[in-house]
């Protein structure tokens, strides 16, 4: 069998999916450190807040549980925030359903890793096999390093060593932006959804709880839904 | 109720919505409209998600200039078409460096 110039391509496309998935899963990962911080501080034991980061495996659900914990607030209505706020990771799953295409036990377990960053990395990938090696790589590096970070967080490491001094914070941002880039660069639409859903979170942001504000934002997409059908699907091309 | 109760809860609640997604029967995905929809739901959710991590701190917005600076040398990064590993160095590795002065 000869090595053609279309199995280079797609080795590359696929070492550029991994890439994206490390980069992400560990560069965002670490963030676990705060969380596992802000779960103790809420009150949470050590085994409680490792629980949640394993079982939810969420940030802002997962931020937002411990934030009512911490401030006295009803269990019960603290679960519910956390739980509604988990909405666009079903989002998330309307796409990523099309493009991951599994089946069984194997989306059982895919459902588990639905949340912001797998969808981000997948979506990049320019076909279908590396967004799943995209999906698959940030899914088990970030899993990984979320909860061991959570762990150590949890046990006071986040004391030692603030994750803003090594400008940690701007890695989740960057990241994103790195990742929506090519499709920014390449719609019209893209970016006319980008910025009325910047405008919405931002506008938003001061007087709703954490996390409402994105959710919300999913209003900007919402305009396709009732264009007729038939032109919906060139509209990805009206503008190069 | 008892903090595990609202872990697991948590946990289950999470989950159930995450499968929720996925479960989407093919049929309804066909419909070019909920494709677009689809499409577009990450573009809006992830870009939002940018503009909160950047621009608000705690529920309030707050202009961080360290930060604010490492997301302009990201998107530098991106203009000058580099890796993406450079990209995420450029941002913290800026944002860092105003923080120590």
């Amino acid at each position: 069998m000869t090595v053609t110039e279309s199995d280079v391509e797609a080795a590359r496309r696929r070492s550029a999916a991994m890439r994206d998935g490390l980069g992400v899963g560990l560069g965002v990962g670490v963030s676990g450190l705060a969380f596992g911080a802000a779960a103790v501080a809420a009150g949470l034991s050590v085994a409680q807040a490792c629980a949640l980061s394993l079982v939810a495996f969420t940030g802002a659900s997962q931020f937002a549980l411990v934030g009512v914990i911490g401030g006295g607030g009803a269990l019960v209505t603290g679960t519910l925030g956390a739980v509604l706020l988990g909405g666009r990771n079903a989002l998330y799953g309307l796409r990523l359903a099309d493009l991951l295409r599994v089946r069984g036990l194997r989306r059982l377990v895919c459902a588990h890793v639905v949340i912001d960053e797998t969808t981000a990395v997948a979506t990049a990938q320019p076909d279908r096999a590396s967004a799943r090696i995209g999906f698959a790589t940030t899914a088990v590096s970030l899993y990984l390093a979320w909860n061991l970070s959570t762990l150590l967080g949890a046990l006071g490491a986040a004391r030692v060593g603030d994750p803003a001094a090594f400008g940690l914070d701007a890695l989740g941002p960057a990241a994103f932006l790195a990742l929506l880039w090519p499709r920014l660069a390449a719609g019209g639409t893209e970016r006319r959804v980008a910025a009325a859903a910047a405008v919405i979170a931002v506008a938003a942001t001061p007087l709703l709880p954490a996390g409402v504000p994105i959710m919300l934002a999913a209003a900007a997409a919402l305009p396709v839904l009732l264009r007729s059908g038939r032109g919906a699907r060139t509209d990805a091309k009206e503008r190069p | 109720m008892n903090v595990w109760i609202a872990v697991l809860a948590t946990g289950l609640g999470c989950y159930a919505l995450k499968l929720g997604g996925l479960v989407v029967p093919q049929r309804v995905l066909d419909d070019p409209r909920v494709r677009r929809f689809a499409d577009l739901v990450p573009v809006a959710l992830l870009t939002a998600l940018i503009a909160v991590q950047a621009l608000a701190q705690n529920g309030s917005l707050e202009l961080d200039a360290p930060r604010l600076a490492g997301l302009g040398a990201a998107v530098a990064a991106l203009l000058l078409r580099a890796p993406f590993l450079v990209v995420l160095v450029a941002a913290a590795g800026v944002t860092a460096a105003l923080r120590l002065v």
